[in-house]
């Protein structure tokens, strides 16, 4: 049933408001299982709006959304989550591997606690993106790719087949942005499906093998080389690009 | 002086009760910024106590504890109630809502106590506290409230640890987010009505915040915090307990929080896991150590 093909998530006609504003207008998304696929578009364009609904955390006004072939609620123990790292309080009184524990919640019961085996699972998840050696750490002492990497390595403890990111590369120093591209490139090779909400329009064609343009209503989504082109992304940011400099000087060709 | 005597232990275990699990429990009020929501509940529940009294014409602890506990949970829907209703912000919401209902409480307070009924004499205690008219029932209530929030604390620890540092990866793992939320903040209102009578509504949300603030200087782990706090409540309990009976006139709920303020003081100061004293030597160390990574690549 996720064969090769399959959809990892099926979007339809999805309207998502807030105070009668809509923040997602119609949208329609498939993302296919084993791709790695850049969400990109302006600020307010519903982008972790779009995230949080696929996630079950924002009501829409109407439209479905499916899964893993099955509804959420069928496929909640498939996701792993890397939420924005500014959400959290990076003060709050936990270690690096306490964190990562954090991962292994979902699959534990009601009352019982974390033991041995998933204090090897979080181990290995902070091996897998070469944080050991901070595992005692207080989660304040971390620099900002640090915590990124934190955070990749307690959705790795989650071990999901759908991975979801929300700006995972944001206010990181570029060797661990290449670093968690990597292994993000490493986990879609193992056919895992990453979705990610991106905002280096440059890095796209790079890192991603699908992209899905939005701003509020779906302007494109689909291979990188099909649709990731200057007429599409004009459509997305508008005449008027909040960031000219950051847009591709020239579509990229088809090879 | 056998009678002095039992007074005494009732006021000091009182004490030590109310600061244990208010510390305790505080270290996720602080932990989630919640420390407003503590104020809300306590001045709001003053309204309660007067309109308890008013219609039981009793002063026993469980009918006012019970129109404290209404009162406060009111006066927290209603600042909710305006937060969907309103693009107000959380803050002011809260501080109208806590002086609205203070001051309504005071107003009734004010005219209770013009009655010509010698019984509501004492009905002021609320407002700062007496830990000297506590009796031995008022104890056990106490006991059963510290009990309760032990337990509730050790057993939902995952989830409650999870949901202060991260509610959203709480959510998205299926947990009922809300629910964990509604426990948390109903063992926050039992202990902060148990406490009034002891610490009074203007200052009751200290006794949950100042433990845990003062904790945090001398740990980084989450249950070592809790432990401490509760531990520190306590003890800045009794010393408020022991100095309002030491000077008979003074109110416990001041002399609980001056206790509270020093250890706060103290710890910032001292605290090893973020006082003036070690972050300034940390800092001198991160600075070493920065200059040996650059050195070694």
């Amino acid at each position: 049933m996720n064969g090769p093909g399959s959809l990892a998530v099926e979007i339809r006609d999805l309207t998502v408001a807030y105070r009668e504003r809509p923040v997602l207008w119609d949208v329609d998304l498939d993302v296919p299982v084993g791709v790695m696929m850049a969400l990109v578009g302006p600020n307010g364009a519903g982008k972790t709006t779009l995230l949080r609904s696929i996630l079950g955390q924002v009501a829409p006004a109407s439209g479905s959304i499916r899964v893993l072939g099955g509804t959420l609620e069928e496929a909640r123990q498939r996701i792993a989550y890397v939420p924005q790292r500014g959400r959290v309080d990076w003060d709050f009184p936990v270690s690096v591997e306490d964190v990562v524990r954090m991962g292994t919640f979902g699959r534990l019961g009601w009352l019982r606690r974390p033991g041995a085996a998933e204090r090897r699972t979080a181990r290995e998840a902070l091996e897998r993106v070469g944080m050991s050696d901070f595992a005692r750490r207080q989660i304040s002492q971390l620099s900002g790719g640090q915590q990124q990497r934190t955070f990749l390595a307690r959705a790795l403890a989650q071990g999901g087949e759908l991975l979801i990111l929300d700006e995972p590369f944001q206010g990181v120093d570029a060797r661990t942005e290449r670093a968690i591209v990597d292994l993000l490139q490493e986990l879609r090779g193992q056919g895992r499906t990453i979705l990610v909400v991106h905002h280096d329009l440059q890095t796209v064609p790079d890192y991603f093998d699908q992209v899905a343009l939005l701003n509020v209503q779906l302007v494109a989504a689909g291979p990188v080389a099909l649709v990731f082109h200057e007429a599409n992304l004009r459509l997305t940011y508008g005449g008027r690009a909040r960031d000219p400099e950051r847009l591709p000087q020239s579509a990229p060709v088809a090879p | 002086m056998i009678q002095l005597d039992h007074m005494a232990r009732v006021v000091l275990a009182g004490c030590a009760l109310i600061g244990l699990t208010g510390g305790a429990l505080g270290t996720f009020v602080v932990l989630r910024r919640q420390s407003l929501v503590g104020d809300v509940v306590s001045h709001a529940a003053l309204p309660g106590i007067v309109l308890a009294f008013w219609l039981t014409g009793s002063r026993s602890t469980p009918a006012l504890a019970a129109g404290a506990a209404l009162a406060g949970l009111a006066g927290m829907l209603a600042a909710s109630w305006i937060l969907r209703r309103t693009l107000l912000r959380e803050d002011g919401v809260l501080g109208l809502v806590l002086s609205s209902f203070f001051g309504l409480g005071l107003m009734g307070l004010t005219w209770i106590q013009r009655q010509p009924d010698a019984a509501q004499a004492g009905l002021d205690r609320y407002l700062f506290g007496n830990a000297a008219t506590l009796l031995s029932q008022d104890l056990a209530w106490m006991a059963g409230a510290a009990l309760l929030v032990a337990g509730t604390l050790a057993l939902l620890w995952k989830e409650f640890s999870l949901l202060a540092f991260d509610a959203d990866f709480a959510a998205q793992l299926g947990w009922p987010v809300r629910g964990l939320d509604l426990i948390l903040t109903l063992l926050t209102v039992v202990v902060i009505v148990l406490g009034l009578q002891t610490v009074g509504v203007v200052l009751m949300s200290t006794l949950l915040i100042a433990p845990a603030v003062a904790a945090r200087q001398w740990t980084d782990r989450l249950g070592r915090m809790t432990l401490l706090a509760g531990g520190l409540g306590a003890l800045v309990g009794v010393l408020g307990g022991a100095g309002s009976l030491a000077f008979a006139r003074l109110p416990t709920g001041p002399a609980i929080v001056l206790a509270a303020s020093g250890l706060v003081l103290l710890s910032l100061g001292l605290g090893t896991r973020g006082g003036w004293m070690w972050s300034g030597l940390r800092r001198r160390r991160q600075r070493r150590e920065g200059r040996e990574a650059v050195l070694h690549g």
